[in-house]
């Protein structure tokens, strides 16, 4: 069976389309067939349209997403009112435990993000993942600290993921591994991404899972519901008008 | 004694200008090191069979029970000598026969 690869966290520079382009060629020729570029809230779509164009170009699947940094609880609740029908994939990058703990119980939310490598600022507990299970969203693990960081950080950080990816077996949490880069030497083929992985405590099966079937059936899933006739799921409005 | 199992790897390396082969077997052995301590980078059995400047491209073996760990030593290579560099395995293999059509071209 062929896999369908899919990174949910390429970061691209809509006002600077010659290095956008550079860098979906390479996802391309490494193997990716869907990318995810986050855009800030008030992106323009002319901005969205373009990088779409480049990624049709390269013939690989184009995501739009948005990444909310909320401060306070009632400002996340009032952007994923704003933002959930105009973006395919929304993440909330999780600064404080009142964003992490809101993310989890919104079913608005497909990827929960803990960007800070520091194992403090990391929400990822038992109370966190119970919360998270019952939802829909899926936890999205970036391996751009891996490229970054050094010596004993990074090994702080491998160690803060290990455990909370033990915790996300228990409560099976969906994973997410995406490479969170915006350069081009440092994206990886999905198989390195599987390597890289392993040094979290994911096996072979899991971490093609978290880098394949897990993103592409939320993004199916999300494609669904933003269609014009969609009720609920398997519900669709097929005809209208006063001839039904 | 039981000979371990090996496998062999070619390497693209993509990289801002050219690389000497000195450089590139040092940042593998670095990263490897870095990532999995000596006693680790020992187990790998790693050795560079062929290194080819020009087209930036390597071959090397490893043993097997080492290949993921070599694997995600080498994702981790993102600078040598101050350059920009990204290390991609191009082919995996048992023998170096099967990679060598690969190699040649």
């Amino acid at each position: 069976m062929k896999h369908i690869f899919a990174d949910l966290h390429l970061r691209l520079n809509p006002k600077n389309l010659a290095s956008a382009s550079r860098i979906v060629t390479k996802a391309a020729s490494l193997g990716y067939d869907l990318i995810a570029v986050p855009f800030l809230p008030d992106t323009q779509k002319e901005e969205m349209d373009k990088l779409s164009e480049i990624c049709k170009s390269a013939k690989i699947d184009f995501v739009n997403r948005v990444d909310l940094q909320a401060r306070t609880r009632d400002q996340l609740i009032s952007q994923l009112r704003k933002l959930r029908r105009r973006y395919e994939l929304i993440c909330v990058s999780c600064e404080t435990k009142e964003i992490a703990r809101q993310a989890a119980k919104d079913r608005r939310v497909d990827l929960i993000n803990f960007p800070s490598a520091d194992y403090t600022r990391r929400f990822l507990d038992k109370a966190e993942a119970e919360l998270i299970c019952n939802s829909l969203a899926a936890w999205e693990i970036d391996a751009k600290p891996l490229f970054l960081l050094e010596g004993s950080s990074r090994a702080r950080f491998i160690s803060s993921v290990r455990r909370e990816i033990s915790i996300a077996k228990d409560f099976k949490i969906p994973i997410v591994i995406s490479s969170g880069v915006s350069n081009e030497f440092l994206l990886r083929k999905p198989r390195e991404m599987v390597a890289l992985a392993g040094l979290f405590g994911l096996d072979e099966a899991s971490a093609l899972k978290a880098i394949s079937t897990t993103p592409v059936s939320m993004v199916k899933r999300n494609r669904e519901k933003l269609g014009p006739g969609f009720v609920a799921p398997g519900i669709d409005v097929m005809k209208e008008g006063d001839d039904c | 004694m039981k000979r371990s199992k090996r496998r062999y790897l070619l390497l693209q390396i993509d990289v801002e200008g050219s690389l000497n082969e000195r450089e590139f077997l040092d940042a593998i052995w670095g990263s490897i090191a870095r990532l999995y301590g000596e006693n680790g980078a020992s187990l790998t059995n790693m050795s560079l069979i062929k290194y080819d400047e020009e087209k930036k491209s390597a071959l090397i073996r490893v043993s097997l029970s080492a290949l993921q760990s070599v694997r995600a030593s080498l994702a981790l290579i993102t600078r040598i000598s101050d350059r920009s560099v990204a290390v991609q395995v191009i082919k995996i293999s048992g023998t170096i026969k099967s990679l060598g059509a690969r190699t040649a071209q």
